[in-house]
């Protein structure tokens, strides 16, 4: 079986740097004093929790139930006394605080009692659930729940194993191919099982030909079809939609999932965490962090999720001249502004940065519209047009640009000659524009409110008219005939009123209905957002409130705006959808 | 907070605009070989001119001078205007020119990357208008020797007519106007070479050789060049075909006037020009075509100038309605 590969548009090639981590083999790194475990592990649900502040915990005892479509559960990552249940801040562009069971390791690393899962004879909704019960999510950052992307186990042709590691920098799947293949694709045969695939493909970019032969050799014993997939390096070729398009030729257009292609990617690192859940019936508790830049010794750590990074960054030794550290590669990683957060399950890689690895970005100029932004796009779009609405504000024009189908790769700001900062300005303009749409939604509630008063109002006017009417009628028929059936004659007036009424309600209904069509914002159907969508949202919101605390926003032109106002009414907002 | 990406190509404006001067240096050379140095002297001229106009209307708008006058590229639109104007022309219509491109071509837009019309362009139509005659005094190979054309250049007496001709294309269209000539029987006069204008071939092959250089770099893409040189040799081929005798040659049209140059450096510029790549197609062929009509049935020399401006005002029409397909909006189902 010979893969053809298909080409995207753009890409770049930035300086791999992958040989500083890339030979260092997976060490565990050891206990951090105190494990900071969030119950949130995505933006979109926050694990019910189920410990108290006391309890004593065992390694993978679950502390946070599923709750809610995209929730998971959350496990303790080694046996300790849980602390403290509270606010603490997390991995994230903000530093925004969330809900944390804080757990202080005793030393013993004892686990609790581990039950693997037969998934070919139990059902499979069974499998599903455990699989959220053991916290699996995807590993290659966006932490979406694995169990979801399962779908109905029907329709998927091709399961994409995804070992692209495109970032710069990072080296942590790469090493995880090299040291764990057979894992990894024994994982992949349960997700082959699980989705109904016909046949695996694993894609790794052609710069990592160890862990090529490894994933090739492990995969020779698997017995489905599978084949591994030497793709070219080139930024992102790792990511989701990118990869897809150069393994199958299929593009998932912006916003939809891959199971409606027939298609779907998991990352190597979930594909192990299915393997060690299914067949050892350890929940998802630590992963590959690579810890490299500006530091002494690169490394590669197997780290329990909830060590705070602080306690990590020793074991690397971070050189004096280090100056903030990015989580994440430098494509699309954030510096983090506080580093007490705790690794979480989609954490790859912390890198230090120092002035000279990472100069501070020439001053901008104007776009010379040159053009390189869009040769470099893999979402095919014409940044500087994009960039020139959102600075102009003009979100309505940006949207028609397709604002909403970058994925924020930082391509073209990465080959811009004005060195503008092109992905702030898109940041900016889709919070600026999901801010509104909240806006109209909070508006068309209220009015909705007012409509459904008046409504009632004039529902209860009828039902009074009605009640008199079948009163009078009832009166009327009992003078006129006094027959013993009056009962039933006293009915017919009285359901007769009834059904105008109803009538009335619907009427109300539709007109309040295609009102709510007319103003419903124009891009977004909110109450059909698929749950990536929704996550996107969260992910996006977050930021824009993180933009609004930050002291210097994005360039010049968002800088003068004022930060967005209506973040309570936000929270409200979403409660009430919820 | 500074975010992501936090590593840059090491790319910048001025690197871009350095290599498109790079991109002019075997044109130059040429030209030095063919017509004469005083070409150099107008580049020069130019240059200087050029960096105190930029000064002095930065000043005069309250903006930073210093990155606007490293960026190079008023040094570009210099060299553009210099190549694109005759060169004998004295020293202050140089100066003329290059002011009128960047104050009125390239500032009263709002700078950098904000003109909607290429200002070398801007320049030279304002030029021709208003000096048409010594716009029009194009000396041939060798005519002249370094210092008559410094002479000229500093301001002499100019008694020209008898030594400087037009251009071939100016001959060829006078010499068909004046009655019963044919191609064949104008193209006879020593104003012309193997294609064109006698030694300004050599110049149109150098330009085409730094044009390659700018592609290879990537500095330009392949569509405007091929888009104008394809469009341009086939309405020539077309009207040739039909009336040999009447029309010149594609090779003569291509290898003629500012053909060459105008592929690889005028039409290319990015700021005034389209941007998507259909886009960039249809721009460069129209401005061949619209360029072709002016210089066979026009008035003026040469209607690169006039067919790029024109085109200029068609950009955000044609960005607009060559819109790429976008990743994932593929018609119809996408399996
Ligand atoms: S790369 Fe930069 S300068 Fe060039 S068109 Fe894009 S935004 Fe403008
Ligand atoms: S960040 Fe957005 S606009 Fe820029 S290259 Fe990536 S997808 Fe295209």
């Amino acid at each position: 079986m010979i893969t053809k590969l298909f080409n995207f548009h753009g890409g770049v090639k930035p300086d791999p740097h992958k040989a500083e981590s890339a030979d260092a083999p997976i060490r565990p790194a050891p206990l951090p004093p105190m494990l900071v475990v969030p119950l949130r592990q995505n933006a979109r649900s926050q694990a019910h929790c189920i410990v108290e502040v006391g309890d004593k915990v065992l390694k993978g005892q679950r502390v946070g139930d599923a709750e809610g479509m995209l929730g998971t559960a959350v496990h303790a990552p080694t046996s300790g006394t849980v602390r403290e249940v509270t606010e603490h801040p997390m991995a994230h562009p903000s530093g925004l605080s969330t809900h944390c069971v804080l757990i202080e390791p005793d030393g013993r690393d004892e686990w609790v009692e581990r039950t693997p899962l037969d998934y070919l004879k139990a059902p499979r909704a069974h499998a599903l659930a455990f699989l959220r019960d053991a916290g699996i999510v995807g590993m290659g950052g966006a932490a979406f729940p694995s169990h979801i992307k399962l779908g109905k186990g029907s329709g998927i042709d091709t399961l994409i194993i995804n070992g692209g590691e495109c970032e710069p920098w990072i080296t942590c799947d790469d090493r995880l191919m090299r040291e764990r293949a057979e894992g990894i694709m024994a994982g992949a045969r349960i997700l082959f099982d699980l989705i109904g695939a016909k046949r695996v493909v694993v894609g790794i970019e052609d710069n990592k030909p160890e862990a090529i032969d490894a994933m090739r050799t492990a995969s020779a014993g698997l017995e489905v079809p599978a084949e591994v997939v030497a793709v070219p390096s080139l930024y992102p070729a790792g990511g989701e939609k990118q990869l897809i398009r150069v393994l199958t030729g299929i593009e998932i257009p912006h916003g939809k999932l891959g199971s409606e292609y027939g298609v779907q990617c998991f990352n190597v690192g979930t594909a192990l965490a299915v393997h060690r859940a299914i067949n050892f019936g350890e929940p998802l508790i630590s992963r590959i962090v690579t810890l490299t830049g500006n530091v002494a010794r690169p490394a590669n750590y197997e780290v329990l999720i909830g060590t705070p990074v602080e306690a990590l960054l020793p074991l690397a030794e971070p050189r004096p001249d280090t100056d903030r550290f990015i989580l994440g590669g430098p494509m699309m990683g954030f510096a983090l502004p506080d580093l007490r957060v705790p690794i979480l399950k989609g954490s790859n890689c912390v890198i230090a940065a120092s002035p000279a690895l990472f100069p501070s970005p020439q001053p901008e100029l104007p776009c010379i519209r040159c053009g390189a932004c869009a040769r470099a796009c893999p979402a095919d779009l014409q940044p500087f047009e994009l960039y020139w609405y959102a600075r102009s504000r003009n979100f309505g024009k940006a949207q028609e640009y397709n604002l909403f189908d970058c994925i924020e790769c930082g391509c073209c700001a990465f080959v811009c000659p004005s060195h503008i900062p092109l992905v702030d300005y898109y940041r900016f303009a889709k919070s600026e524009i999901w801010a509104r749409e909240r806006d109209l939604m909070a508006s068309d509630k209220a009015r909705e409110r007012f409509e459904f008063r008046n409504f009632r109002q004039e529902r209860e006017k009828e039902e009074k008219a009605a009640r008199l009417a079948a009163k009078a009628a009832e009166t009327k028929a009992k003078l006129a005939t006094r027959e013993p059936a009056e009962d039933n004659l006293a009915a017919v007036p009285s359901t007769e009123a009834e059904d105008p009424k109803k009538a009335l309600i619907a009427a109300a209904l539709a007109r309040a209905k295609a009102q709510k069509a007319v103003v419903a914002p124009r891009n977004i159907d909110i109450d059909t957002l698929s749950p990536e969508q929704q996550a996107e949202i969260e992910a996006i919101d977050a930021r824009r409130k993180s933009s609004a605390n930050a002291p210097e926003a994005p360039g010049k032109a968002p800088a003068d705006s004022s930060p967005p106002a209506q973040v309570p009414a936000t929270e409200s907002d979403e409660a009430t959808r919820q | 907070m500074i975010h992501s990406p936090y590593v840059r190509k090491p790319a910048s404006v001025q690197t871009v605009m350095l290599t498109v001067l790079l991109g002019l240096v075997p044109g130059v050379a040429a030209y030095v070989w063919q017509i004469g140095a005083g070409i150099l002297v107008n580049l020069a001229i130019a240059g200087i001119s050029a960096l105190a106009a930029e000064g002095l209307i930065l000043r005069l708008r309250n903006r930073p001078i210093r990155p606007a006058v490293t960026d190079l590229s008023a040094l570009v639109t210099a060299a553009l205007v210099v190549l694109c104007i005759p060169p004998i022309v004295p020293w202050w219509l140089t100066t003329l020119a290059v002011f009128i491109a960047i104050v009125a071509g390239k500032h009263l837009y709002g700078g950098l990357g904000q003109n909607p019309f290429n200002p070398a362009m801007v320049a030279y139509c304002t030029m021709i208008i208003a000096y048409p005659s010594l716009m029009s005094q194009w000396p041939a190979a060798g005519m002249l020797d370094f210092d008559t054309q410094l002479k000229l250049i500093l301001g002499g007496a100019r008694e020209l007519d008898a030594i400087t001709g037009a251009t071939a294309l100016d001959t060829l269209r006078t010499g068909l106007r004046a009655g019963t000539a044919t191609v064949e029987s104008v193209l006879q006069h020593d104003n012309f070479g193997f294609f064109g204008g006698r030694g300004w071939e050599w110049i149109a092959g150098a330009y085409l050789l730094g044009g390659l250089f700018l592609l290879m770099r990537g500095v330009i893409t392949w569509h405007m060049p091929t888009a104008f040189i394809v469009a341009l040799a086939v309405v020539s081929g077309i009207f040739w075909l039909s009336h040999p005798a009447q029309f010149a040659s594609p090779a003569f049209h291509l290898a003629s006037g500012g053909a060459m140059l105008a592929a690889f450096f005028i039409v290319t510029d990015p700021v005034s020009g389209a941007t998507t790549p259909l886009g960039k197609l249809i721009f460069a062929a129209g401005v061949a075509l619209i360029a072709y009509l002016i210089r066979v049935f026009g008035a003026f020399p040469d209607g690169i100038a006039f067919a790029v401006l024109l085109m200029n005002m068609c950009v955000p029409l044609i960005d607009m309605k060559t819109q790429p397909r976008v990743f994932g909006h593929r018609e119809g189902p996408s399996r």
